[in-house]
């Protein structure tokens, strides 16, 4: 035991000792989350659209007060005609134009259908198709207060956006850059730590002692995890007092949850390290293997469902992926353990495997 | 009782294209002194590597403190001290540190075995507190032998410990082993400085991954069995071409200033004569061998 805490303790001295690693474990994980919450979010706010009113009845007068008093929608000009539309997208940077039809109303209530059309600027089909869907709950949800009788609704868009009615881009991006930053700090981390010793020769002199490899593995894991911890700490107290990000399941099924994660990391790095010769190779498998497939297969930029099956499968190998699935689930949504235990415990499965595979490749002799 | 043992121990590198080392068979007596002797690539390191159980042998085997090197691993790691060639502690860690630290990893306390690094600690600790990257090449050295030697080991391995430190520091060192000597442990040492192999009780002389011979410094030179002389004149490069193709010539290598040579027959006369011509001002004495003009012959003999 005293054998363990001196060598934790050694551990620690080369974190604080070593400038780069301090600024990498701390400053990456503040800017990721900064620049994930501030400058990428998929957000709507104040996004100039035009409006064509032929109906210029009570309701289509209606409807476009309340596009206008909502906050994601700026109304900066009412159409005489359609044909101005496209002029209007090419000179004033507009996202949307909404055409109302004549006689809305009337026909609204003689036929039960009506027609209002939507027009996106198809270049950028992410904002696309954010913000028609986003003017169209607001229509629908006009239709209802005005119609509360069912059988008048004729309008049929099925969207409903649910758990983040405002669309809010960072509900989303938070829990994606949680797994993108406790998986990469964990990975490279351990990863660079053990073949450290490897090529400063340490390794060799640490071999020729009574030290066990269990020892060595686990003892270089404990400080990563103290200090991936107080990261997540960060990215949380960020997350809640920065980006407004409300927690609405369990905090502490949550901290459960990323340590599950932080753990699992963990064990990659150390098998990266087994695997690995010199601190470049070791940086260059976790940086250059870990990051794309994290940010690409965790969900939080690429929806998984919309990828073809074959990297649907691949996706499920990500450890960040099951990870995403659960703090979303419980950060957002707010649900308990009985609804994320299956992936809780493909992660443990996970956590497992790979703990045994670094434990057992772990190199008692050189060469 | 012997302290190492090795028996007909064979190792090769690259899928045994590369032999490191050639059916080695060594014996060295507890409490003893042993140097293992032989330039870069002799293959001291990978039979350092093999006593310590970081490498494997192809064939054969080998005890260290009675343990079998194959099988004992626990044991001969907590047994024996262990310094590569490679400065190997923490660069980041201060001086007392890392001392601490290997003592602990080794179950015992710097002041459990004080006594025993007392001389050589004592002109580390005015500077305890600086990180061990910054230490001079000599200091380096010593704590490198004071971590080494912390938990009391019975044979302490020291691989090329004076390569790249200076002579005053290596003098010191090998002062140092001396006064371990008589703790009792037993200290097996390489180093490719052939002016060191006197400094040791027996040594091997090893080349190509071969053992060449193995005995005491001065029977070694004693073996030498031939008469052996130094010349020099003021065109070095000139005497040595001069005398390579004299007949009555048998060995000339260069050695500092002077080139060492050995005759094909007794009598020194007709290649005065020869020199005389050539060479008026060259000086000739004869000298007693050093371990390096052994090394020289047995390479040789060798081939």
């Amino acid at each position: 035991m005293k054998q363990f805490l001196s060598f934790v303790r050694k551990e620690f001295y080369h974190v604080f000792r070593d400038r780069k690693t301090m600024l990498l474990l701390f400053g990456m994980p503040i800017a990721q989350i900064l620049l994930f919450g501030f400058a990428l979010t998929n957000e709507i706010k104040n996004t100039k659209i035009v409006v064509c009113d032929y109906a210029h009845d009570p309701m289509s007068e209606q409807v476009i007060a309340k596009l206008e008093a909502s906050k994601s929608f700026d109304v900066v000009k009412q159409l005489m005609s359609a044909t101005e539309i496209e002029a209007a997208f090419k000179a004033d940077n507009i996202k949307l134009a909404i055409v109302f039809p004549n006689q809305l109303y009337q026909e609204l209530n003689h036929n039960n259908k009506a027609t209002i059309q939507i027009i996106a600027d198809g270049s950028d089909p992410n904002t696309a198709t954010t913000v028609t869907n986003y003017a169209t709950s607001i229509i629908q949800s006009y239709m209802r207060d005005k119609f509360p009788q069912p059988d008048l609704l004729q309008i049929n868009t099925e969207v409903r956006m649910i758990y983040n009615p405002e669309l809010k881009g960072t509900t989303n991006f938070v829990p994606g850059v949680m797994a993108l930053v406790l998986m990469l700090i964990s990975v490279l981390m351990t990863s660079v730590s053990i073949v450290k010793e490897k090529e400063s020769g340490t390794m060799e002199v640490l071999l020729v002692s009574p030290f066990s490899a269990l020892m060595v593995v686990i003892s270089k894991a404990v400080p990563y995890l103290v200090l991936s911890f107080v990261n997540l700490i960060v990215i949380l107290l960020l997350s809640v007092f920065l980006l407004d990000l409300p927690i609405n399941g369990s905090l502490p099924l949550i901290v459960f949850e990323s340590l599950l994660l932080i753990i699992t990391a963990l064990s990659l790095g150390l098998m990266i390290s087994n695997i690995t010769n010199s601190q470049q190779e070791a940086m260059i498998v976790s940086l250059m293997g870990m990051l794309l497939p994290v940010m690409i297969f965790t969900g939080f930029m690429f929806p998984i469902e919309n990828m073809p099956k074959p990297l649907q499968v691949i996706s499920n190998i990500v450890p960040s992926k099951w990870y995403y699935t659960i703090i979303k689930a419980v950060m957002i949504k707010g649900v308990g353990f009985a609804s994320v235990w299956k992936e809780t415990l493909v992660l443990l499965g996970m956590t497992l495997f790979l703990l045994v595979i670094s434990i057992k490749k772990f190199k008692t002799r050189l060469g | 009782m012997s302290s190492i043992s090795i028996r007909e121990i064979n190792k090769s590198y690259g899928k045994g294209t590369i032999a490191a080392l050639k059916n080695i068979n060594l014996d060295v007596a507890a409490g003893e002194l042993f140097g293992l002797i032989g330039p870069d690539g002799a293959g001291k390191t990978t039979l350092f590597r093999i006593l310590t159980t970081l490498l494997l042998p192809d064939s054969g085997y080998a005890t260290v403190g009675g343990y079998d090197v194959l099988k004992d691993i626990k044991q001969i790691r907590s047994s024996v001290g262990y310094m590569p060639g490679k400065f190997s502690l923490y660069q980041d860690l201060s001086v007392e540190e890392n001392l601490r630290f290997f003592a602990t990893v080794f179950g015992t306390t710097i002041q459990e075995n004080y006594n025993l690094i007392k001389d050589i600690y004592v002109q580390l600790e005015p500077f305890k507190n600086r990180r061990a990257g910054k230490l001079s090449g000599g200091m380096k050295q010593k704590l490198a032998l004071c971590c080494a030697l912390i938990h009391k080991p019975t044979v302490l391995f020291l691989d090329e410990p004076t390569t790249g430190v200076d002579a005053v520091s290596r003098k010191e060192f090998w002062g140092m082993l001396k006064n371990l000597k008589r703790e009792g442990i037993t200290i097996f040492v390489s180093t490719p400085y052939m002016d060191e192999a006197n400094l040791c009780e027996r040594i091997a002389l090893i080349q190509g991954g071969s053992i060449l011979s193995v005995d005491t410094p001065v029977n070694i030179t004693r073996s030498y069995g031939e008469a052996l002389y130094a010349v020099r004149s003021e065109n070095m490069p000139l005497l040595q071409s001069d005398l390579r193709t004299m007949s009555e010539i048998k060995t000339c290598y260069s050695f500092g200033s002077f080139h060492h040579v050995t005759l094909q027959v007794n009598g020194s006369s007709k290649v005065f004569e020869l020199l005389n011509s050539t060479h008026p001002s060259f000086e000739w004495k004869e000298i007693e061998p050093t371990i390096e003009d052994c090394f020289i012959k047995l390479m040789q003999h060798e081939k």
